[in-house]
């Protein structure tokens, strides 16, 4: 199963990049979307794909029987996800305000602060 | 149990959540807003006292009673409790100086409430000794400051504000798929584990890719080139206490990260990743000098020499020697302040002249010369003239570089010195020495019948008081030095760190 997701993964972090790298602002939006869930998937692939095997502790063991699916990876993903939400949205909000201020969605036309 | 670990990041939080609760009292929030920063400044100088007395030098907390390496641990080692006596500093002047320079309709938006969160991230991001609890605050301390970006909401900030999120953002997934990646080799996150997990690592290729990831993120951060455009594209349009507060803290977040990461985690092969710092700090330098020679705006000027003086604080940690380290330190205790000090008195330039054009503004040294001399400390000292701070931060890096032989980065970083003096110079006769532009004249003279003497005098408390720290890091330097000397010390001997934390379920 994980050289699967590693393709997955990999295809998103490209998928990703390429739509960072045009010119829309709702496109680089989507990018950054696409991104954050690249990451999170990484994560969960890296903490090992076992099915069936809650972290479960038998009444008396000290470790649960037959092997477990590591918790932690998912709690990290949880957090992330909820962090990623947050500022996603933000960035949703800010595209918005953006196009209302500027009446463009062409990164190449909001140039007046650079150099 | 030191609870005096988690206090800078409890005020905050505390003094934050207080002004939301008095949302509509703009009153009750400015004080609180002065008061909060206050008691965060003074726990913060209590906390770097207790670390510096205490046996081990360093204080740890594990936070919800679980022992480390299991849950989450606070650990304040001096260049942490550094950082955060910095941060203290920091929030209290741009406290004080909101007061008169915040609108009402910022103040409306929740300018106190975020900038009290900003502050809590930062500390956060210094204090904590976990590595995915870093990437939480830094994640607290961006969208505090994505929201204080774009306060106003005008077109120059939110053409600024999308190159800022857009990359801060990648730089943070970066920064979580190193994480993930850190967990997955070893299954540890807390950074006293993880160096002993790394050194055990059988590949050590492996090690330094994650390393790599690390220091892309944080060089994004840290605006180190050629990471560092979304700089000078966002950080000269929102209010100036905001512009600051950010020039103070932000980007030094990405330098202390990269001084942690690359002192305590990231030794196994220096010869590469710091070669690779090096060489980046010497082009951060360059390109951020000569942009900055080319603007002709107040706060672009500034922005563009945050970069370049970045470079200084990297060229620190990537010589690795004992000396370069102090000097590093060094820097980065001169650098916040006198930068956020220069955005502070541009920020007066401004109500007094009503631009930050250049081309647009003079005659101040005729008519305020107390300012003239409020600038000219930060200004030179951030150009390195003795006595003052940037002399002996400068000093002691170029001076580490001589030992080392490293002839071409003493070259670069002698070179960016002389260019920053160009720069500042450049600021000095066009806003101070020349007369006032006629045609511009009469902005001028509106702006400045609207500033009242109370005002004023509170927009120049804090700049005073940043500019005597200034004076006192130069001509005083010894005291600093030691402190300096100390932590560089701990930073060249991770078991330290290790020890403190670990105790004795190692």
């Amino acid at each position: 199963m994980e050289p699967v997701m590693a393709v997955v993964v990999g295809i998103l972090f490209a998928a990703s990049i390429y739509m960072m790298l045009r010119r829309s602002i709702v496109k680089l939006v989507i990018g950054l979307i696409l991104l954050s869930n690249a990451a999170n998937l990484l994560i969960f692939t890296i903490g090992g794909m076992v099915r069936g095997l809650p972290p479960l502790i038998a009444e008396g063991d000290k470790l649960p029987a037959g092997g477990w699916a590591d918790p932690l990876p998912q709690a990290l993903i949880l957090t992330a996800i909820v962090i990623s939400f947050g500022v996603l949205a933000f960035a949703v909000v800010l595209i918005h305000r953006a196009y209302e201020v500027v009446q463009e969605d062409d990164l190449n036309k909001m140039r007046s602060t650079d150099t | 149990m030191s609870l005096e670990v988690a206090l800078p990041i409890i005020i905050p939080f505390l003094a934050g959540s207080l002004s939301l609760v008095f949302y509509r009292a703009p009153l009750v929030q400015r004080w609180l807003g002065v008061a909060g920063t206050g008691a965060l400044l003074l726990a913060s100088i209590v906390l770097l006292y207790r670390t510096y007395t205490d046996p081990d030098q360093v204080l740890s907390i594990a936070m919800g009673g679980w022992p480390a390496p299991y849950g989450i641990v606070l650990v304040s080692d001096l260049l942490g409790a550094i950082m955060t006596v910095l941060a203290g500093i920091m929030g209290f002047a741009t406290a004080v100086y909101s007061l008169p320079t915040i609108s009402r309709d910022h103040e409306a938006f929740g300018y106190y409430p975020l900038m009290h969160l900003l502050l809590a991230g930062v500390c956060g991001a210094f204090l904590t000794g976990d590595v995915f609890n870093l990437y939480v605050w830094v994640e607290v301390l961006l969208v505090a400051s994505f929201a204080l970006l774009i306060l106003g909401g005008e077109r120059a900030q939110m053409e600024g504000a999308i190159k800022y999120v857009a990359l801060n953002l990648l730089s943070s997934i970066l920064l979580l798929v190193a994480v993930g990646l850190t967990y997955g080799m070893t299954g540890t996150l807390n950074m006293a584990d993880l160096v002993g997990r790394f050194a055990a690592m059988e590949n050590q290729g492996l090690v330094t890719v994650v390393a790599m990831l690390f220091m892309v993120s944080f060089g994004i951060k840290a605006a180190a080139f050629p990471l560092f455009f979304w700089l000078p594209a966002a950080y000269h349009t929102p209010p100036v206490a905001v512009s600051a507060l950010f020039a103070g803290l932000l980007t030094k977040v990405g330098v202390y990260a990269l001084f942690r990461f690359f002192s305590l985690l990231f030794t196994q092969d220096v010869g590469y990743t710091h070669e690779i710092l090096l060489w980046g700090a010497g082009f951060t330098m360059i390109t951020g000098v000569l942009g900055a020679a080319a603007q002709y705006e107040f706060r672009r000027i500034l922005s563009f020499h945050i970069v370049s003086q970045i470079g200084y604080m990297i060229m620190g940690l990537a010589l690795f020697s004992p000396l370069a380290l102090v000097g590093g330190v060094f820097y980065i205790m001169h650098h916040i302040i006198v930068k956020a000090n220069l955005f502070l008195v541009s920020g007066v330039v401004y109500f007094l002249r009503g631009s930050y054009e250049l081309k647009h503004i003079g005659g101040l040294w005729r008519t305020h010369p107390w300012l003239g001399l409020l600038f000219l400390i930060p200004a030179l000292s951030l150009a390195g003239v003795p006595p003052l701070s940037g002399f002996f931060g400068k000093y002691i890096i170029i001076r580490a570089g001589v030992e080392q032989e490293s002839w071409g980065i003493v070259a670069v970083a002698l070179v960016v010195g002389l260019l920053t003096l160009y720069s500042m110079i450049k600021i000095w006769a066009e806003a101070f020495w020349k007369a006032q532009p006629e045609e511009h004249e009469e902005r001028a003279r509106a702006f400045e019948a609207a500033v009242s003497g109370k005002r004023l005098t509170l927009m120049v408390l804090p700049i005073g008081a940043l500019a005597a720290i200034t004076v006192f890091i130069g001509l005083g330097a010894q005291p600093i030095y030691e402190l300096a000397y100390a932590a560089a010390e701990q930073m060249r001997d991770p078991q330290i760190y290790v020890n403190a934390v670990l105790g004795d379920t190692q």
